[in-house]
Formats: structure tokens, sequence, C-alpha cells
């Protein structure tokens, strides 16, 4: 069959955009090689291990079992898309630094994916629920406590808890 | 990319039909976190595909006009778990979805899609045999309605003719009112695994607590397809609370279950599973439904 395409816009990163994709592309391909996205990583390519992980209309996909024409009319967050406006980093992403929940910083993009979505629901979750939402993701440097430690510092730090923070 | 041959959309529910009667060939597309690992690995290449996977109308938990709950097959697992309805009447089908992969999958998994490939070890699965589910399905000559137990006919094969897709799972008001229920995934890992042995029950206890009007079953791993245990479910039908009663019950399931030896597990291990697992879910059964177990 000769080569099929569509042509697909969605939100990219706050921003409006539209191209023509080849149907047989996942997300990962279209955000890597169409938008030149490359924090989201092809781990597995299988949905194991969460490299690929993006936002979806505020849910977390792994983009590499994901369609790129299901992106149609979606809104899509990367890790691209948290900078500032000057570029400047997240608190999420100075604490996986801050934490040293950073080796080699393959999972990283991924993983700062989950916490984001953790973080935006605004509460406060326990030990075994920020495990729990965050085990979708390997990481093979890090052991995974910084991670975790990273990611609740920073869920306290943006509930306003301080002196919480300090005493993870 | 994927070694996908053609992909067709589709935009309504009759224009999937349409679509697989014009593609006999082509395979359903739902949240593809199956069908896309299977390409991946070489076992569906090169095929041509019908994505459903936009279907909002097959979205969402709702009451039918009898009062039986309806789970549009594309609803996601996580979804299940979040939905109101599914929190007050089928807790249990929400925490057994929960199991279900890691967090990113629960997002992307639908039920429909869970069932539909005749998985025994689908979390779902046994959960959904276990509160006497039905399947809608759609296809070219309408829609038929068929009890979850004959959808599944051997592993891996579903009752799905052709042209069809599953469009619901309906739960039936008297399957659901009055019970309480309680899965356990019995796995290595808490995350990202399949289970060894999945074992859902549900009770209906009498107005006073002390009898067991009904006790329903079901395993998934336990053979080729999920299955009920309708042994055991006699043996504790009408018998009063009591820890002895449990046990029998939980005993009796080796008359009804023939688990298989693999890598995962032996045979001996997955019965002695099988018992305690039983146990256990018919206590917190009954607790949930308000009932004491008097040791
Ligand atoms: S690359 Fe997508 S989950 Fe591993
Ligand atoms: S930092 Fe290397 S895989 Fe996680």
């Amino acid at each position: 069959m000769s080569k099929q395409y569509k042509l697909v816009s969605c939100t990219i990163n706050g921003k409006q955009v539209e191209k023509m994709v080849d149907v047989r592309a996942s997300l990962t391909d279209m955000l890597r090689d169409d938008y030149r996205l490359t924090s989201v990583k092809k781990g597995c390519e299988v949905g194991e291990c969460g490299a690929c992980n993006v936002i979806i209309d505020g849910e977390c996909f792994n983009s590499c079992i994901y369609l790129a024409v299901w992106a149609e009319g979606k809104e899509i967050l990367t890790l691209e898309g948290l900078a500032g406006p000057n570029g400047e980093i997240s608190d999420i992403q100075q604490a996986f630094i801050d934490e040293a929940a950073v080796q080699c910083g393959f999972c990283s993009p991924g993983f700062i994916m989950s916490a984001v979505e953790i973080l935006e629901a605004k509460r406060e979750f326990s030990d075994d629920e920020i495990r729990k939402l965050m085990s979708g993701h390997l990481c093979r440097c890090t052991g995974y406590e910084n991670i975790f430690r990273a990611v609740k510092k920073t869920m306290l730090r943006r509930l306003g808890k301080e002196k919480e923070a300090l005493e993870v | 990319m994927y070694d996908i041959k053609a992909l067709y959309e589709a935009e309504s529910i009759e224009h999937a039909v349409k679509l697989l009667a014009e593609h006999p060939e082509a395979q359903i597309i739902a949240g593809g976190s199956d069908v896309l690992v299977q390409m991946r690995e070489g076992k569906r290449a090169g095929k041509e595909l019908v994505s459903i996977y936009g279907l909002d109308e097959m979205r969402g938990v709702s009451f039918e006009a009898d009062g039986a709950i309806r789970i549009g097959s594309l609803t996601s697992f996580s979804h299940i778990t979040r939905d109101p309805i599914i929190k007050e009447h089928i807790n249990v089908l929400g925490e057994a979805v929960d199991m279900v992969g890691g967090p990113q999958i629960r997002n992307i998994g639908t039920i429909g899609g869970n069932t539909c490939n005749g998985v025994t070890s689908a979390d779902s699965a046994s959960t959904l045999h276990a509160w006497d589910a039905v399947v809608e399905l759609t296809g070219p000559n309408g829609v038929r309605r068929i009890p979850i137990h004959d959808f599944y006919i051997r592993a891996g094969v579903v009752d799905l003719r052709p042209g069809e897709l599953q469009t619901a799972i309906i739960i039936p008001k008297a399957s659901y009112e009055g019970y309480k229920g309680h899965y356990i995934k019995y796995a290595m890992r808490n995350a990202m695994d399949i289970a060894t042995t999945g074992c859902s029950v549900n009770v209906k206890l009498s107005s006073d607590k002390m009898v067991m009007e009904d006790v329903r079953i079901a395993y998934g791993v336990a053979g080729p397809v999920p299955m009920r245990a309708p042994q055991a479910e006699e043996a504790a039908k009408g018998k009063t609370v009591s820890g002895g009663n449990v046990k029998a019950f939980a005993e009796t399931v080796l008359k009804d279950i023939n688990p298989r030896d693999s890598w995962r597990a032996s045979k001996e291990f997955r019965q002695h599973i099988a018992v305690v697992l039983a146990e256990r879910a018919l206590r917190e059964s009954i607790r949930l439904a308000g009932g004491v177990i008097d040791e």
C-alpha cells in the first residue's frame, strides 16, 4: 500500500500546531522527529519503561504506544513545556538536580511528567500513593529513593509546607 | 514507526462496523496497549487496523433505564476507578482495574480491550465474571447482548463475529444491588506485572447480616479462561456467616478449578493460593457488606 498520511492538528506545549503525519508513526515519533522535542525518549517502545511519557489532556500516557493520529485536537505537554519564559527550569526539575535524582538522565523527563501530574492535583499524597503514581517508570541508575524525595519535597513546597519539605 | 499496512479511523460505531465489513482482515485497535505491543513484537506486524479510539460515544459510565450500569467499552481503567457510579455500586471493579500495569497503562487501557483479548489474567476479567456482566456487541446485524461467561470461548478467543465490535459492558441491577465484593491479585510485583492468580468474590447478606444469601467467586489464571467456582458458591449459599463456613467455601474451590503449571507458578502453588485468596476475599466482602465473622 502506498504511504498514508494524515493532517494532525493539536496543541503542543501551549502552541497550536499542525503537520502531515505518517499514520504509522507513534506519538513519540511525531514529537521527536516532526517537532524536535527530544526530551521524549525512546526506551523500550512497548509501554514498559515510561521514558516516553507525556501529558495529554491532563493525564500521563506512554507516547510510544499512542498513535500520532490520535493526537488530533489534543493538548500535549512535554518536558520542554515546563520551561519558564526565559528558559528557566521548573521547581520539580531543580528538585531532581538538588536531590541527585538524575544520573544518566534518560528516565528523567518521563518521571518528571508523572510528577507534574501529581503536583497538578494540588493535594498531599501519602508516600505509598506517590510510589504507586510513579510506578510506571524504570530507572537503571538512581535506585528511585532520590526521585521519590524530589517529588515529595516539591509537592510539600507547593503546598506551602516548607518545614516538612526539609525533613524529607 | 509501526509496521501498519493501513489505518482506518472510525468516526462512529456505525462507521466502524462498515469499515470492518469492508476490510475483513483488519484488526480493531482501541487503546492499543496490547495491539501495538504485539505489532512491535512482530506478531501482528503488517496488518490493517481499524481504530475506534476516537469514538467518545463509547466512553463513560451511566445508568440504563432499568437501573443496569453501562460501561462504555472504551472507558479507560483510570476513569473506571474514579467514576462515582462504580465507586458506589461496584467498588471492587474500580479496585481491580487499578491493579492493571502502571499509571500510564491505566490511562490508555480500556475495559473493552481488556476483555476482547480473551486473556485469563486480565484484572477486569474475574470481577466481571463474578458480577454476571453482560457484553454488548454491535455488528452488521445490529446489537446483541451475551453473558460474559459465553463471550470467552477459549484462551485468547472471544465471541466477536465478523464486523462486530464490543460497545459496552453492562452490569444488570440484580447482579449488583445489595452485593459487596473484593478482588485480590497475587503477582510477583505490585506494578507492571501480570497476575499469577486473581480472585474476585462478592456476597449478598441477609438483612440481619447473619446469612450469606448469595456468594459469587471467579478466578483469572485458574484455567484457560476466567472462570466461576460453582460448587464453592453452592456450598456457601444460604449458610450462616461464620469462620467455618467461609473456610469450607474456600476449600470447595478446588473441586471447580484447574490451574496449570507454568514458569510463573506450579499447579500446587496456584491451588494453594486459590484457597487462601478465596477465604480472604470472602472475609473482606462480608466485612464490607456489614457482616461480622465470629471466631
Ligand atoms: S519508550 Fe515508551 S514506555 Fe518505554
Ligand atoms: S538516571 Fe539513568 S535511567 Fe534513571
